[in-house]
């Protein structure tokens, strides 16, 4: 009897390296990394390693309370759809070598995957049919209206430079041209702008904005579908730094096996520096202030990226 | 002048600082000496004049007569026995004692003592009704 | 847009106290609020009716924890006027010493309490790591952080020694530069800008109307402060300057209570040097004869008012709290119609609310236009009578 060696192998990366569990133990600890590196920059201890692990085990302990007036089926089944697109996003994405699967276009396919987890946080709102959470969905979509183009168009002008949809060739691009990296900074810095959007980290953690409407999109979620909810944020963390390194930073920069890994570790965790440093230096916005600070300011930036990037390709020949 | 990330600096700077809380329980604050914290009795000074009682805003004080009461002295010769002085107990409940040290101003002996204890907190309160002798 | 209804509290993460407001949203614009108080209400007043005076010095002094020393100073100012007791220079001076360590307290925690409420947890955590210095300053002084209790009938309890002075003296230059830096983060800060300009607009005209007090209507160019306009303690021998600014926005109140700050450790420094020799105390009896007094005092929130009957026994007979945030709460309504959702808690962080301070029983009869207060045996017959009439008796088992 032969074992099928493609379905066991297929299963090993959906569910071991770099899927679920990798994701999961990686996620963790770029949020204990986020917490410390934040207090310590505001002078405090910060919490230890296990922080966020304990917190996870906690919620799964915790009780389910749904409310009688929202859909059941829904309110139970959006915190794995989120996990879900974000799982299928990472095979898209190089980790310690070229990506798993990757062909024409899986730029594009990314960016959708990771707005399936935004659209179920506005469902998750939407079904609770408490106030709080209404106000926090609505704000969620006004939110992906306005990072959403941004992003986009931020990473259209390294894929216009390098002349290719396919993010394994865009890293594969900067990595033998790798003089033409600082050429995408503005582009660079309106990612990153555009993923604490996505993250829903300040400046831009509007829509669960605690002083404002409490839990937001989760306020009615509790226990074990709250804590597949923050499980899902903390994996599309480490897939919108992967994300952002594959398309600027070169992805793994050409080694493979455990030096690649090592590589993408190291230049993710520096990303993930300079998320945190963005989420201590500011205040929250208002959804307003906002909406126009990405189309009045982000999306300019990144139409300009593009126009530099199509002139350097015509430099490049 | 609008600038952002004005903080920038201070924040970066921090990364190399002492941090400015510490790891209690393990890291024990250090309270100044006239802090005033448990209040302490001591039973020899006491004259059961009950002012403390009087006093406190909260009636966390109770002096009661000790279950002991030392002998009378020896008389002198040819002198009426004198009478034996009372010992004095003190019953404070720490749970109702608001740690103004009214008590403490106003004891005409200083039997009361302000001590710096201030980690008090339990979770069985008969615990924190305590008995000084 | 349809209309929503929303209640902010008594349980909200933005209220650090419990009060209610109900606020009618259409979108993220609020069109109409209500204020709702009395959740913090415990019955100080009638409770000070049972007590000694002195022992209604603690009690007084817990109807708030931040502006504890002003609530209980203005009480003992008002029972010594009674009594008619001289309370020595050296006790004066001590008081005004505590009552700018407490303003400098409060001032820091209330800019980290904005901070907090934007979303600026950086300058949250860096002015309560500051506020540990004048923490320390108070512990030095009189032993305890907050409920700092230095006040009794007739002076102060505490004395200060000259390590002290020069203990204090040096955490407050620590403070300054401190407090320099802070000024000029949240005005030049881009997002903290973007949160509190042009937000919770109070015109001078509404403010003057509502009689708003305190930091919130200095920020509406409103030049009133106790400490100038009726000089107690020794305000009057102190050189400082009347912080305004016309703004009149939250923007108007960080700057207005940032330079406070600064005014504030001019002063502490004047005081130090003024200490005058002399007994911190002077006896009085335990039995005040009849009277009333009425006191004013600026605490850090705004115009502070006691009242104090005392008829010869040792327990007055009434007492009165006015606190500074009940006479903000109208211009709270003012400010939140016509805003937005986002700006409600910076709004209602920005008049440094204190709802402990605030809920006493007054209650006003609109039909006949008139106060009435009810004492404790008017609300118990009232409220059988309510009951009654619904059928429970509770005279019945």
């Amino acid at each position: 009897m032969t074992i099928d060696h493609p379905i066991l192998l297929s299963l090993f990366y959906i569910l071991i390296f770099p899927g679920f569990v990798f994701l999961s133990v990686y996620g963790l600890f770029l949020q204990w990394l986020d917490r410390k590196l934040g207090a310590v920059m505001q002078n405090r201890v910060g919490p230890p390693w296990y922080q966020p692990l304990a917190d996870l085990i906690k919620l799964l302990a915790k009780e389910v309370i749904i409310p009688d007036a929202c859909e059941t089926a829904m309110f139970r089944t959006l915190p794995y759809f989120a996990m879900a697109a974000v799982m299928t996003a990472v095979l898209l994405l190089p980790v310690w070598t070229d990506a798993l699967y990757s062909f024409q276009g899986d730029l594009v396919v990314v960016i959708y995957l990771l707005t399936i987890p935004t659209v179920t946080f506005f469902l998750a709102g939407w079904s609770s049919t408490s106030p709080y959470a209404t106000i926090g969905s609505m704000r969620v979509l006004t939110q992906l209206f306005a990072y959403e183009v941004p992003l986009m168009l931020s990473l259209i002008g390294p894929a216009i430079l390098a002349g290719t949809w396919n993010i394994t060739e865009l890293a594969g691009f900067f990595t033998t041209h790798k003089l033409y990296m600082p050429a995408q900074l503005p582009a660079f810095f309106v990612a990153l702008m555009a993923l604490q959007g996505k993250l829903e980290r300040v400046p831009f953690d509007i829509p669960h904005a605690k002083n404002e409407i409490v839990g937001g999109q989760f306020t009615e979620y509790s226990g074990r579908l709250l804590a597949f909810f923050y499980l899902a944020v903390d994996m599309e963390m480490v897939v919108g730094a992967a994300l952002v390194n594959a398309v600027f930073l070169g992805g793994t920069l050409g080694a493979a096996g455990l030096p690649g890994l090592a590589v993408f570790l190291s230049k993710t965790l520096a990303i993930v520096f300079l998320l945190t440093l963005l989420r201590v230096l500011m205040a929250r916005v208002r959804i307003d202030q906002m909406v126009r600070f990405c189309w009045q300011v982000l999306a300019p930036i990144s139409m300009a990226q593009i126009l530099l990037d199509i002139f350097l390709k015509f430099r490049l020949g | 002048m609008k600038k952002p990330a004005r903080a920038l600096g201070e924040v970066l700077g921090h990364l190399f600082k002492k941090k400015a809380t510490s790891n209690y329980p393990f890291e024990k604050a250090v309270v100044d000496a006239r802090f005033r914290g448990r209040i302490a009795f001591e039973s020899d000074k006491c004259i059961g004049c009950k002012m403390c009682v009087r006093a406190c805003p909260a009636k966390a004080i109770e002096i009661i007569l000790s279950a002991e009461q030392p002998a009378p002295a020896p008389a002198a010769e040819g002198a009426a026995p004198a009478p034996a002085r009372k010992r004095f107990d003190c019953l404070m409940s720490l749970d109702r004692c608001i740690y103004c040290a009214q008590c403490v101003e106003v004891c005409p002996k200083k039997a009361l003592i302000s001590t710096q204890d201030f980690e008090l907190a339990h979770t069985d309160r008969k615990t924190l009704i305590r008995h000084y002798k | 847009m349809s209309k929503i209804t929303i209640p902010l509290g008594p349980q909200h993460p933005a209220l650090k106290e419990p009060v209610n407001f109900s606020l009618v949203l259409e979108g993220e614009q609020i069109t109409g609020s209500t204020v709702n108080l009395g959740y913090n209400h415990r019955g100080i007043e009638k409770a000070a009716e049972d007590r000694t005076f002195l022992q209604d010095i603690y009690l007084i002094e817990r109807v708030c924890g931040i502006c504890s020393h002003s609530h209980t100073t203005c009480y003992v100012t008002c029972v010594e006027e009674i009594a008619k007791a001289e309370v020595p220079e050296r006790a004066k001076a001590i008081r005004t010493l505590v009552a700018e360590l407490e303003r400098v307290h409060s001032h820091l925690l209330w800019l980290g309490i904005a901070g907090y409420e934007m979303g600026f947890e950086t300058l949250f955590m860096y002015t309560w790591r500051d506020r540990e210095q004048v923490l320390d300053c108070l512990e030095l002084v009189s032993g305890n952080r907050v409920h700092y209790a230095i006040n009794t009938i007739g002076g102060v309890r505490r004395d200060i020694t000259p390590e002290q002075k020069t203990a204090i003296l040096e955490k407050i230059s620590v403070l300054e530069e401190r407090t320099g830096y802070y000024i000029k983060l949240a005005t030049e800060d881009a997002t903290v800008l973007a949160r509190t300009q042009n937000v919770g607009k109070l015109p001078h005209a509404v403010a003057l109307e509502r009689g708003a007090v305190g930091p919130t209507a200095r920020a509406s160019d409103v030049k009133r402060d106790v400490r100038k306009d009726e000089p107690y303690l020794i305000y009057d021998k102190l050189d400082f300057k009347l912080i305004t600014h016309n703004t009149n926005d939250v923007f108007g109140r960080v700057v207005v209570r940032a330079l406070e700050l600064v005014e504030s450790y001019k002063m502490i420094r004047q005081v130090l040097n003024y200490l005058p020799e002399g007994p911190i105390a002077v006896k009085v009896p335990a039995k005040i004869g009849p009277g009333e007094a009425v006191n004013r005092y600026e605490a850090p929130r705004g115009e502070d008012f006691h009242y104090v009957k005392a008829n010869g026994t040792d327990k007055p007979e009434r007492v009165k709290v006015r606190a500074p945030t009940m006479a903000n709460y109208p211009s709270v309504s003012y400010m939140l119609d016509g805003g937005y959702l986002a700006d409600v808690p910076m709004v209602i962080a920005a008049i440094d609310p204190c709802m402990s301070c605030t809920d006493r029983a007054m209650v006003y009869d609109k039909r006949s236009d008139k106060v009435r207060v009810y004492d404790w045996n008017d609300l118990r017959k009232y409220g059988i009578e309510h009951y009654k009439k619904r059928g429970i008796d509770f005279s019945k088992k």
